[in-house]
């Protein structure tokens, strides 16, 4: 992203916020892989390795009553919201504090009252869901917009396609996104579809899209901005592709050696932690010591989060018939 | 039949108790909308909304592309954010592309961290309308199985409207299964002042001391006639209609049981992994020691709904296989 923008449009201090939750999240995603290899977690652990930027620049460009339905590697978000690294830790670790309280695990958590629509492994199944968010806000005639998201793979499912279209017909409030990582677990985008642009699924809809650099995150913001002010003012729905590289397995436990090797060389100088200090430092907003300083700070944040974690309890058994159904008041005013 | 003591001057019909139910239930609470696939103008496959969408507008009568599993969705994300959507299935066969959205995201929401979803999704269901495999389907028993749901298939005009309201003011997802070959071939007196029919309670259609015949949806009728015939024969068959399949009313069901000893259970879904067997099982192991003898299924045969009238008959369950049944049962 071109400097004199960044400098033009994006206050000093939100940028300096989206570099410590770019820190944050790393921090905090390198210490739920560790405690997988360690053993202590158990299940599935999906990270956003590499591909940082995308949350955190999307949820850093929506307000507080906006809601988000997140892709799987969208860590930045929940931390945005106010998840704290203490909760995620322990809903890795099926403790009784993550917002499922043990009920299902990893990333698969939600929480209305911040915004969250809990994740679905049927990846875009959640894409139908937060077009009617949008048309909850469009009916109540609220100023609010959702965000939502999938991978590449994702966006070969009916769901979708069922979604872009709903949402394009009756101009709601929402922004689609594509976190375009080039592999849904080992298949390559070729094998997925016969175009190379996700973007252009857009245009069957009726709906404007844009291609964003997925590792820069004030592009992502930027973009991201763009699309909520549009839907925000009642013009419609817009479709982000963000270009990005999973720089590991599907999950923690595969070795992705199906990935050649010169693509992720080559993405690894895309790192987006180091292309946000790279920005910083042209700005004149921050060097070495303040990057090292915040990750301190992020470090800090994870090592209380992990002792939080482990000493919380985990759930009795017959917990498991708690909550299947739900009562009035806890339905949203 | 339930029958109420105010009563209006004309009789209602099951189709019109269930517009009757949307339409008090869209006036009584703002956050009520429907959605559904040619609802609007046109009223409905079926004219459940016929004047609907000059009254409240195409926002509370939203028309959708045909698209069940978006719109599914879109129904469960604007209930999440506080809204009360009511889904029209146009035929209850069509749920079967909105599945992952129902079972996947609708039941396991709440469940999983926290999330209410009061949704209704109305779909129209059953046989006998020459409607052939895909216009035909009973396919509550797919959804049975799936935690998290609550599913209603009413008989009566009464119930009809009764549950509906009652679906419709319930914090959960509701599937409301209407029976669309007694759409206008039933009709009652129903209350002019504003009621429900409490989900998860059974109701005795018919009491009777010799057998308990346990069903729901458009086969009551079917039993109640049976009934008449088994009587001159000397044969009480108790009617349960189930009313609400999730929540079961078992006390119901197993009070029925320990009374007569005896049991069938008749359902329109066809027969293998049906609810039937799930009540049969239920009562087996609850009710074992009253049981004067085996528990007996009427249902169709493992096959698809067929088209042609023939066919259809022979699918069908009908009033002379339940007195054939009861017959076998009296023997024990």
């Amino acid at each position: 992203m071109d400097q004199a923008v960044v400098a033009q449009d994006i206050k000093r201090s939100d940028l300096l916020d989206m570099y410590f939750y770019l820190r944050l999240t790393r921090s905090l995603e390198d210490r739920i892989t560790a405690l997988y290899r360690q053993g202590r977690i158990v299940g599935g652990v999906y990270t956003s390795h590499g591909m940082e930027a995308i949350a955190v620049g999307y949820a850093s460009a929506l307000q507080p009553d906006d809601v988000i339905a997140p892709f799987h590697r969208d860590m930045g978000a929940f931390l945005i919201r106010g998840f704290s690294p203490g909760e995620i830790i322990a809903q890795y670790l099926g403790k009784q504090a993550g917002p499922t309280k043990g009920k299902d695990g990893n990333v698969h958590m939600g929480d209305l009252k911040r915004g969250m629509i809990g994740f679905v492994s049927h990846l875009a199944d959640n894409m139908p869901v937060a077009a009617g968010a949008a048309l909850a806000f469009k009916i109540r005639g609220e100023s609010r917009v959702a965000f939502a998201g999938t991978g590449d793979g994702g966006t070969s499912r009916g769901d979708f396609h069922e979604a872009m279209n709903f949402a394009a017909v009756r101009k709601l409030p929402v922004v689609f996104f594509c976190t375009n990582n080039q592999y849904a677990y080992s298949t390559p985008i070729r094998y997925q579809m016969a175009i190379t642009d996700v973007v252009e699924r857009a245009k069957a809809y009726g709906m404007p899209g844009e291609i964003v650099d997925g590792n820069d995150v004030a592009a992502v913001y930027l973009a991201s901005r763009r699309a909520i002010a549009k839907a925000r003012s009642g013009d419609g729905p817009t479709f982000l592709e963000f270009k990005t590289m999973r720089m590991h397995g599907h999950s923690a436990h595969d070795s992705a050696t199906y990935v050649p090797r010169q693509l992720l060389d080559d993405w690894k100088t895309k790192d987006p932690i180091v292309r946000a200090e790279q920005l910083l430092m042209q700005l004149g907003y921050g060097d070495e010591s303040y990057f090292h300083e915040v990750g301190e700070r992020a470090k800090k944040d994870v090592d209380a989060g992990t002792e939080f974690a482990e000493q919380s309890p985990l759930p009795e058994g017959r917990e498991t018939l708690v909550g299947v159904f739900a009562t009035e008041d806890e339905v949203l005013p | 039949m339930t029958t109420a003591t105010a009563a209006q001057e004309t009789q209602t019909t099951y189709v019109d108790a269930i517009s009757q139910a949307l339409d008090e239930e869209m006036r009584r609470d703002e956050r009520v909308f429907l959605m559904g696939e040619d609802i609007g103008a046109y009223g409905g496959a079926f004219k459940v909304t016929d004047g609907f969408f000059k009254k409240y507008g195409e926002w509370r009568v939203l028309d959708t592309p045909l698209s069940e599993s978006g719109f599914v969705g879109a129904a469960i994300g604007a209930a999440m954010m506080g809204l009360r959507p009511v889904v029209e299935m146009q035929f209850a066969d069509f749920i079967s592309c909105a599945f992952d959205q129902i079972t996947e995201v609708a039941a396991k929401n709440h469940y999983r961290w926290g999330a209410a979803v009061p949704l209704v999704i109305r779909a129209p269901f059953g046989g006998g309308v020459h409607g052939g495999p895909f216009h035909s389907e009973c396919p509550e028993g797919w959804f049975f199985h799936s935690p998290g749901l609550k599913i209603v298939a009413p008989s009566t005009p009464y119930d009809a409207k009764g549950l509906l309201k009652a679906a419709i003011r319930d914090p959960n997802p509701v599937l409301y299964f209407e029976h669309k070959f007694l759409y206008r071939r039933i009709k009652a007196i129903l209350p002019q002042e504003d009621y429900i029919v409490p989900l998860g309670k059974a109701d005795v259609k018919r009491p009777g001391r010799d057998m308990s015949l346990i069903t729901y949806g458009a086969m009551v009728h079917l039993a109640l006639e049976a009934a008449e015939v088994l009587q001159q024969e000397g044969i009480e068959l108790e009617v349960v209609d189930l009313r609400t399949l999730i929540p079961l009313d078992k006390e119901t069901l197993y009070a029925s049981v320990r009374k007569t000893s005896k049991a069938i259970i008749l359902h329109e879904d066809n027969k293998t992994g049906g609810i039937g067997a799930e009540i049969s099982a239920l009562l087996t192991e609850e009710c074992f020691d009253c049981l004067d003898g085996p528990i007996l299924r009427i249902a169709p045969p493992d096959t698809p709904v067929p088209f042609s009238t023939p066919l259809e008959e022979f699918f069908l369950p009908k009033v002379s296989d339940i007195v054939a049944a009861a017959r076998k049962l009296a023997a024990y």
